[in-house]
């Protein structure tokens, strides 16, 4: 049976197409996954879909019915349920008053608590998904959070429910969760839209997969049809080398002597729950090590430590065997590359044009400044420099860096930092939120960054990502830094637990002879 | 210390700090009902000086007492709209438009004032309320209706704000406007209201001041009150029955300080008595609002579609 029809969807804005003439269908207890690059269309199509923006052209129906345009209650009521990527729960309010938000009428002089609760935990038995009722939600993991935006979606009788880029934000283990409650939702017969762009999940947990390009639906069809680099192809309109591929897997000169030596580093975070313990770690040049973790276990607060912009409590930093002092200007006078993980706020400065941003960190350098004045001719030409090395699209250097795309922006502070010639990269989510082609140069270049004899430390959370780029990986979990162990060493499963902070079987798993 | 002691035993003493307390009550509970909903108005100063003023204008022009009231809540609404308008619609910076109404609201109602008295030397006098002898109760009885109207709009609030649809959606608002947003609530619709709704509480704290502590209206009769509520909800962290309390402890280290003016004798300047509440209340606020939890997203303007 049909739950959803999409037909001959289009929508412009202005010059661009984003959704050209999309038709799709879901059935009942059937799991769609969309596939799309940034920018694809995606995100507009689910903005239709839930009555946010109006389409141009074309209709939805949703259990036979028509339904009316730009009327987001309208989608709920008839049963869509969407569970965003940043989810949209109220920190400071209990999961209840999250799930009942918006379910009674706004007039009414009492709410119905008790009545609540008890259809909260029946849906809550009934699908597995345990919780806590009376907990403020900020006090949940991110995998509970998830599931409270599943029961809330729930709890409004979603039939249809689409989540977009569900597993980014969670640790394997809690991503093998999902799937099984995704898997029982399915055989109670819920229907499922899947939003990601990690190939692997999409086979996984998909009876069927479209994808979108440039507003298009470039492919349909089931998902044992499919295959991983099909799918690649069809997102991104060629082909793209297998990320696996760009490992250097030892055939680096990884020198002896360590380029960055971290000894001991304690520090607290602006929220009182993120802080450091005792974090220590030795990098040599001409490796990649990367420091894996579910987000919110310290890892940002290291990253901010070693660009020199939180002060640790204990502890010091070693730089080609010289101490050296955390501050920022220090950091950048040492040669260290600085890849921040926001790059929009923290990276660049949105309102100044993508040249004076190229220049930012070295603006007072000889070459940008005679006397403390600008030299402007000089920027300009080392911009387009940058610009022409390291692929950065862009139509004038004048527009402020904000019109970027991130994967733009983030090739530009790549390209800074790298052309400087770096003894020391540290990378934070280089490659958060970007499309493939993006991601692909990125890798690229830090690989061949580490090749040249600098030393990478990429902290990320991507998983594949690290597994792809790293010689060694190091597990963050509850602000302590676990052993650097070769990436041979380490299966998913493995990395999975101690990202989890399970008691170490990783470590020494080879020690405990069965 | 003796005359401390003798003072906590006077009910005269007490009557003041109800009395006092009274339209710090109206506008604290105003201030929370806007930052519950995210958003922050300074215009409360100049609100309570329009409620003031017309309150007053409307009694001595033959309005009654209730009917002045009600003039001075649609003041303060009309005015909330205004700000509502400009930081919630537009949206403008919350602090540069709350401060304008401050000052608009306060000098229209000067100029009027003016425009309507052009010379009188002293301020006319208008019949005002009277306390509730009937009640039979020690110090309650020597308050005024309006009095008796704050203490019970405390736990009408809390039980809005905890205990239906619409103070749990007000509530949301403040932390997380999205969240609101995604469960077809209209975001702007529901700050708008709530700044309304604070802000006709806010006129009617201004219209105490004309209508039952004093009996006419002069200039710079709001001195700062409107500040205080400010500073008092952070100190109440956002809550009804902690504001009450706020309110309370300022109007009692104030009416501490007018006694102690009067009996301290000339040993100290007044001015140091003067300036008692307001230190008292800067430690009580230093000791207190460092572990406040600030609505999330006080301040923060929200514009559909964006992140």
């Amino acid at each position: 049976m049909n739950a959803l029809t999409l037909s001959h969807i289009s929508k412009r804005f202005g010059e661009l197409v984003a959704n050209d003439d999309i038709s799709l269908s879901l059935d009942k207890g059937e799991v769609l996954a969309l596939l799309g690059e940034n920018g694809a269309g995606k995100s507009t199509l689910m903005n239709i879909l839930f009555g946010h923006y109006v389409a141009d052209s074309g209709s939805i129906s949703v259990f036979g019915d028509v339904l009316p345009p730009g009327d987001p209650r309208a989608a709920i009521a008839r049963g869509l349920g969407m569970v965003h990527q940043h989810f949209t729960l109220a920190d400071n309010l209990s999961v209840l008053d999250n799930v009942m938000l918006g379910t009674e009428s706004i007039t009414r002089m009492r709410t119905s608590r008790a009545e609540a609760l008890a259809r909260l935990r029946s849906l809550a038995e009934r699908f597995g998904l345990q919780i806590n009722a009376d907990a403020l939600v900020r006090s949940l993991a991110v995998g509970e959070k998830q599931r409270v935006e599943i029961l809330k979606a729930l709890y409004r009788g979603a039939r249809i429910l689409i989540l977009d880029e569900p597993t980014s934000v969670l640790t394997p283990q809690e991503a093998t969760q999902l799937f099984a409650t995704l898997r029982q939702l399915v055989a109670e017969g819920l229907s499922i839209i899947f939003i990601s762009h990690k190939l692997d999940e999409v086979l996984a947990i998909s009876h069927r997969v479209a994808v979108l390009r440039s507003g298009k639906l470039v492919f349909e069809g089931p998902t044992q049809s499919a295959t991983k680099s099909s799918l690649a192809r069809a997102m991104i309109g060629r082909d793209v080398e297998s990320s696996g591929e760009s490992r250097a897997d030892g055939r680096r000169a990884i020198s002896e002597k360590p380029t960055l030596l971290i000894e001991k580093i304690s520090a607290q975070g602006e929220d009182a729950r993120i802080s450091l313990h005792d974090v220590s770690l030795a990098l040599r040049a001409g490796e990649i090590v990367a420091i894996a973790g579910v987000s919110g276990n310290g890892q940002s607060l290291l990253a901010d430590v070693l660009f020199g912009v939180e002060r640790p409590i204990a502890g010091h930093v070693q730089l080609n065997g010289e101490p050296v002092a955390l501050n920022a200007s220090a950091m950048v006078k040492a040669g260290v590359a600085r890849v921040p993980e926001d790059r929009q706020h923290v990276g660049s400065v949105g309102d100044l044009s993508v040249w004076e941003n190229a220049i930012l960190p070295r603006v007072s350098d000889a070459r940008f400044s005679n006397m403390g004045l600008l030299k402007s001719n000089a920027a300009r030409g080392y911009t387009r420099e940058l610009v022409s090395k390291f692929d950065v699209r862009l139509s004038s250097i004048e527009h402020p860096i904000r019109k970027l795309s991130g994967g733009n922006i983030q090739k530009l502070l790549l390209g800074r930092e790298l052309s400087e010639s770096p003894t020391l990269i540290v990378a934070a989510q280089p490659t958060w939120g970007l499309d493939v082609g993006a991601v692909s140069f990125i890798h690229e270049e830090l690989s061949r960054a580490a090749a040249r004899g600098a030393a990478v430390l990429l902290i990320s959370e991507d998983l594949d990502e690290v597994f792809a780029l790293a010689d060694r990986i190091a597990v963050m979990s509850r602000g302590r830094l676990g052993k650097a162990l070769p990436t041979g060493h380490w299966t998913l499963e493995s990395l999975g637990l101690a990202m989890a902070g399970e008691p170490s079987e990783h470590a020494g798993a080879d020690n405990h002879a069965a | 210390m003796n005359e401390f002691l003798t003072l906590l035993g006077d009910a005269e003493f007490w009557i003041a700090v109800l009395r006092i307390a009274t339209p710090l009550i109206f506008g604290t509970l105003g201030v929370l009902l806007c930052e519950r909903a995210g958003v922050l108005n300074l215009g409360i100063e100049g609100i309570l000086v329009a409620g003031a003023f017309l309150g007053w204008l409307t009694v001595y022009s033959g309005g009654g007492l209730w009917l002045g009231v009600l003039v001075a809540a649609i003041a303060g609404g009309v005015l909330g709209a205004l700000h509502a308008l400009l930081v919630v619609r537009l949206p403008l910076s919350q602090h540069v438009a709350g401060l304008g109404i401050t000052l608009f609201a306060t000098s229209l109602s000067y100029f009027a004032y003016r425009v309507v008295f052009p010379k009188v030397d002293s301020p006319p006098k208008i019949e005002p309320f009277q306390p509730m002898e009937w009640l039979g109760l020690p110090i309650l009885s020597a308050q005024t209706p309006l009095t008796l109207l704050a203490i019970l709009l405390v736990p009408a609030l809390w039980y809005v704000l905890t205990r239906t649809p619409l103070g749990l959606a007000i509530r949301a608002v403040g932390e997380s406007p999205h969240a609101v947003e995604a469960q077809g609530i209209n975001v702007m619709h529901l700050r708008t209201g709530a700044v309304v709704a604070g802000s006709a509480l806010m006129g009617v704290a201004g219209s105490f001041l004309t209508l039952s502590a004093f009996n006419s209206f002069f200039f710079n009769m709001v001195n700062g009150r409107g500040w205080i509520c400010v500073a008092l909800i952070v100190f109440a962290s956002w809550r009804p029955g902690k504001a009450l309390l706020g309110a309370l402890l300022f109007a009692f280290f104030d009416a501490a300080q007018l006694r102690l003016q009067q009996s301290g004798g000339g040993a100290l300047p007044y001015q140091l008595y003067l300036m008692l509440p307001y230190v008292l209340s800067i430690v009580a606020l230093v000791l207190v609002a460092r572990k406040a939890a600030y609505p999330q997203a006080l301040m923060q303007p929200y514009v559909k579609g964006s992140r």
